[in-house]
């Protein structure tokens, strides 16, 4: 008999390499108490969260939480259905009303997960003999997305404006060409040039879809993402997002004003085959999407420990993935796994909890040091941050 | 219309940059076996391949294309249509 599961043995062996230097796994850190959107308790010891994807830290705002608990007693702990059969209440409509009123579009449409509307909707509109254009950076889940349908794909280089421009005039005038590209790429935090890339798809007859998983909530004026902080928002045909970053729990959605939107929900599979999300997941979202319509403040104060991070990471000697705070994600450069891993542990004896990234998930083979911060980090943290990252590197000279 | 020598020559002088390792280039050359490329010299190189010629070659394709003498028909084909 052949081990199908033999194929992973060079990633066995590699892990296996790793630990061995002692260092510990960075793959399963458990959390075994939450204080509070930036703080947690890991292996006994009070840390700071500076890895998770909680940028406006709703997780524990108490309308939101009031909310949850309110439809866990109302509507009971899950849908057991799809959202075409029985998965629909009257709390997933309200949801998708809070998201056309956040975003002020005519259509919403919850997914399960961030990860499945991605998968459904490209997977969906473009089929084959069209075209999917993406940056070869693009997220696993727009990938997959592709993988799944049968269009053609054709990648560009990231962020690369003239090369996306060469390509769309080669590609047949009337084929159908879905371009997608992402309002901030999470693995070095950098913003899309967004503005140029969507006037040169709609000069060449491309339908334009953005994922705003990581800008929602924080960047443009209303929260609405790099499109909006740009201008194009009205040119963009479809916004991807998510309810796991910003909004503080877990979801996915496509916002659109095409008229068509609705037929989605009968042909996109990754939305008809899988039970819908639970009331109290309902409830919580669209608590807290309603009232991140009105954060500024925090918009505000994010931006500033964002700046300031970026500020002191630099004076301190560290490379990062921008040469400016783009986004609310903070990536420093680390010369290779090892000497990631070993920092990624010093700074949680430290007390600081920061995402270890490595290929193939980073572009370039890079290992990075994530950092994303919060609006409910204090400046007073962002300066115990900074503390942590300096004795840590010098510990592992990495500094 | 540029015939299959001229397409392989241009070819070989695209990959000029790239072969690290001064592999001696035939049409059996594979982009991963032989010239040990990784998924980012893939990209660069697919990119120059498709500006030289103008053309489009869709991933899809390329999960097929293993051998510098398959990129070469593959690029002759692209250029027919």
């Amino acid at each position: 008999m052949t081990d199908l599961l033999s194929k992973f043995d060079p990633l066995i062996h590699e892990r296996e390499t790793l630990l061995a230097t002692g260092v510990k796994d960075p793959f399963s850190l458990v959390m075994e108490e939450v204080i509070s959107p930036t703080v947690a308790i890991c292996e006994g010891r009070e840390t700071i969260l500076l890895g998770t994807y909680n940028y406006m830290g709703m997780t524990f705002d108490d309308d939101v939480r009031q909310a949850g608990l309110k439809a866990l007693e109302e509507f009971g702990s899950g849908t057991t259905g799809s959202r075409v059969l029985n998965g629909t209440y009257s709390l997933h409509r309200d949801c998708e009303e809070a998201l056309k009123e956040f975003y002020d579009m005519d259509h919403a449409m919850v997914f399960s997960t961030g990860y499945q509307a991605n998968l459904g909707i490209i997977s969906t509109l473009a089929g084959k003999g069209d075209y999917v254009i993406l940056d070869i950076d693009s997220h696993a889940s727009i990938y997959d997305g592709c993988a799944m349908g049968n269009a053609e794909i054709v990648a560009f280089r990231h962020n690369d404006v003239e090369a996306l421009e060469k390509r769309l005039k080669r590609l047949p005038p009337e084929a159908g060409k879905l371009v997608v590209l992402e309002g901030v790429y999470s693995m070095l935090g950098d913003v899309a040039p967004l503005k140029e890339m969507v006037r040169i798809c709609k000069e060449n007859g491309a339908m334009v879809l953005v994922d705003e998983a990581h800008s929602m909530g924080f960047i443009g004026e209303n929260g609405r993402g790099v499109c909006e902080a740009q201008g194009v928002i009205d040119d963009v045909d479809f916004i991807i997002g998510t309810f796991s970053k910003s909004v503080g729990t877990v979801g996915g959605f496509c916002v659109s004003n095409h008229p068509k939107t609705e037929i989605l929900r009968l042909v996109c599979r990754p939305y008809v085959f899988t039970a819908s999300l639970p009331p109290s997941v309902m409830a919580t979202a669209s608590t807290s999407i309603r009232k991140l319509m009105h954060s500024g403040n925090k918009r505000a104060h994010l931006w500033e420990n964002s700046k300031k991070l970026h500020q002191g990471l630099r004076d301190l000697g560290f490379t990062l993935g921008t040469p400016e705070a783009q986004s609310a994600i903070i990536a420093v450069i680390m010369p290779d796994l090892e000497k990631g891993a070993m920092m990624w542990q010093a700074l949680l004896a430290e007390g600081l909890y920061v995402n270890l990234a490595r290929p193939p998930a980073t572009p370039a083979n890079m290992t990075l040091l994530r950092c994303s911060l919060c609006a409910e980090h204090t400046s007073e943290q962002v300066d115990q941050i900074l503390g942590m990252f300096e004795a840590a590197g010098k510990a592992v000279g990495a500094i | 219309m540029a015939n299959r020598e001229d397409i392989m020559a241009k070819i070989s002088e695209l990959i000029g940059p790239f072969n690290n390792k001064g592999v001696a280039l035939t049409p059996e050359t594979t982009f991963q076996g032989d010239l040990e490329w990784d998924s980012l010299t893939v990209m660069d190189f697919v990119a120059a391949v498709e500006d030289e010629f103008d053309i489009i070659i869709t991933m899809n394709m390329q999960a097929d294309i293993e051998s510098v003498g398959q990129l070469s028909d593959a690029v002759a084909k692209l250029m027919e249509n």
